[in-house]
């Protein structure tokens, strides 16, 4: 099979190997920032635990060892997928995520459908049509999403959906009506990046010789469109959308806040307000390695339709 | 909106005409009358900075006593304090009176943070850019490292891990997005680094330091200016979320994204405490949009080649 080449093995070696110093990176970022907040020992005792108490959690905890060796403590433990244990619940970090990740991932998957289903069709309306009305009013409808503060949106949903209209419920998991204004209040930036970004690429591709050959032949707009412009226009649009999966999930904790949203980004406000701290590191920890996943599926994917891409990727 | 300038029709073109040779182009700065169309932009963005530095031309001072007694007024009430031109919030304090001094710590930290964070990114990507060797590797590879961590959840641990404060916010604001800086400072100077001014400034002997300030930054900062500029509406919304979940600058000192917060509980009853601080969060990082958009347009070599 001429794609396992060795060109291409090399470039998968290669941008597996960056994946992973990626996630090196991270858990050390993590890591060092775990012990910036402060002494967990102090945080895990009672009020009235004397100095020797203290010690004794130290030693327990391995918070005596030299730091190197609580940096390959924590290396280790992340790779039995002990992701550290939450102060306040007395029960695993990753435990707690793991109950939550079904409702942030159901909000993420409806907000991705929605702002893909609204923001090509935008993209593509607005490069196509971009000196008619039509081309003119969408874009800085686009820009007007860009600028709108996820929770303010979110807001003026309930105030209009739920307070005013009752259409809708304000907060809380019950059915599919209750996904609708958090949906569309998390789409809302996906939505317009995804909608630049079409636009940007299907006017790069319009202005591209071949599609002034398919004109000059006697091909349709549509024909244009469809035949020739999409397949190569929509390369950067699916690497954006790859990476908009793990933005939304980051994003899912102001939306989450909003809507009383039972989800992993509820669960980190909550465990920043009670200063459980290994949950909130565990979180972000593993919302850093979907992304960096998710940004390594997508080179793949992109290697595989694109093979400029890792016959230069070694230059 | 005619300062959307992909939007702008172009004049109608004469087929097979030959156009007129173009003179090469020389990067320069834009001159003021360049900026006419972004002139609504500029002049809100002008009213958001003269609110932030001189709040006492709107409101008085920042103290102003919560009084219980009038909690939660509706837009234009009177009070024996005076007009409550946007109503009161649950304890009873103006909300214009908060309203403008949160304009002053929205301001002061997204221009706190871009200044940082362009100043370490852009020194570090030209550091990177010049000297190729293990030191620019590790900057980049530190910069990628960063960027590959979903930004958002990057401040928050941040602001957890240094405790919330104007201050901490700035910092963590800064440490997250450095690295956007970082990227294009390095690759302009790569650039620049292989054009014949480097290359014979470097042979008539002048000193690697003094190619780099002389000739290298100016190359590199147009590019760092339209970062700088798309950055500072982020900034504004990054501050404001994170004040939303309670790790912006810390109560009673006023910030948007606190009051948005405080007023979801009253959303039901009391509108104008969601409706007011969005609004001027949205119209603040809307003409920051726009205005960035436009200095792209203006500066950014790539979008000048695509306006060809």
């Amino acid at each position: 099979m001429s794609f396992l080449s060795a060109g291409t093995l090399r470039f998968l070696a290669g941008r597996l190997g960056q994946a992973v110093i990626q996630v090196l990176g991270v858990v050390t970022i993590v890591f060092i920032l775990l012990r910036l907040t402060g002494d967990p020992a102090a945080l895990l005792v009672p009020q009235q635990a004397t100095a020797e108490d203290i010690a004794r959690v130290r030693e327990q905890l391995g918070l005596d060892q030299p730091i190197w060796i609580q940096y390959l403590d924590y290396l280790g433990g992340l790779l039995r997928f002990d992701f550290g244990y939450s102060f306040i619940q007395n029960r695993p970090a990753l435990t707690l995520i793991g109950e939550r990740l079904p409702f942030t991932v159901d909000l993420a998957l409806a907000a991705l459908v929605l702002s893909v289903a609204v923001g090509v069709p935008v993209g593509i309306i607005s490069a196509v049509y971009r000196k008619r009305i039509a081309g003119r009013v969408l874009m800085p409808v686009v820009l007007v999403g860009q600028s709108m503060p996820a929770f303010w949106l979110g807001l003026l949903l309930i105030l209009i959906f739920s307070v005013n209209l009752r259409w809708l419920p304000a907060t809380g998991v019950d059915g599919v009506t209750s996904l609708i204004l958090p949906a569309v209040t998390l789409a809302s930036l996906s939505f317009a990046t995804i909608a630049r970004i079409t636009r940007s690429s299907f006017l790069e591709q319009l202005s591209a010789d071949y599609v002034r050959t398919a004109r000059s032949h006697g091909a349709g707009t549509g024909r244009v469109l469809f035949g020739h412009v999409l397949r190569n226009a929509s390369i950067p649009v699916v690497t954006l959308v790859g990476l908009e999966i793990a933005s939304l999930l980051g994003g899912a904790v102001i939306t989450e806040t909003i809507f009383a949203w039972p989800g992993i980004g509820q669960l980190t406000v909550q465990s920043i307000q009670a200063n459980d701290f290994p949950v909130v590191q565990a979180i972000v920890l593993l919302v850093a390695i979907v992304y960096i996943a998710a940004n390594l599926v997508t080179d793949i994917l992109y290697s595989v339709i694109d093979p400029r891409v890792r016959l230069t990727a070694g230059k | 909106m005619t300062s959307e300038q992909g939007l702008r029709p172009t004049p109608p073109s004469i087929p097979d005409a030959t156009p007129a040779p173009r003179p090469p182009r020389k990067r320069r700065l834009p001159r003021l009358r360049d900026f006419r169309s972004a002139l609504p932009f500029v002049v809100i963005l002008g009213i958001y900075i003269v609110v932030a530095l001189v709040p006492a031309l709107f409101v008085g001072s920042v103290d102003v006593a919560a009084e219980l007694s009038d909690r939660l007024l509706p837009p234009g009430s009177v009070t024996d304090t005076g007009t409550h031109f946007l109503g009161t919030d649950q304890l009873g304090r103006d909300v214009l009176n908060r309203l403008v001094f949160g304009t002053r710590v929205s301001l002061t930290i997204a221009v706190s943070a871009v200044v940082f964070a362009g100043l370490v990114g852009t020194t570090l990507g030209v550091i990177a850019g010049t000297y190729r060797g293990a030191l620019g590797a590790l900057i980049m590879r530190l910069a990628d490292v960063v960027l590959s961590v979903p930004f958002f959840l990057l401040a928050i641990l941040t602001v957890v891990a240094l405790g919330p404060s104007l201050v901490n916010v700035v910092i963590c604001l800064a440490l997250v997005r450095w690295p956007r800086y970082t990227r294009v400072a390095y690759g302009q100077t790569l650039e620049a680094g292989g054009k014949e001014f480097v290359t014979s400034a470097t042979a008539i002997g002048a000193t690697k330091l003094w190619v780099v300030l002389r000739h290298v930054v100016p190359e590199v900062l147009p590019s760092v200016i339209v970062v700088a500029t798309l950055e500072l509406g982020t900034m504004v919304l990054y501050e404001a979320s994170l004040s939303f979940i309670g790790l912006g600058v810390q109560p009673p000192t006023p910030s948007w994204g606190a009051m948005l917060s405080d007023g979801r509980a009253y959303i039901g009853t009391a509108w104008w405490l969601t409706t007011f601080p969005g609004l001027a969060l949205f119209v603040l990082v809307l003409s920051v949009n726009l205005l960035g958009d436009f200095v792209r347009d203006r500066l950014d070599p790539s979008e000048q080649a695509l306006r060809q």
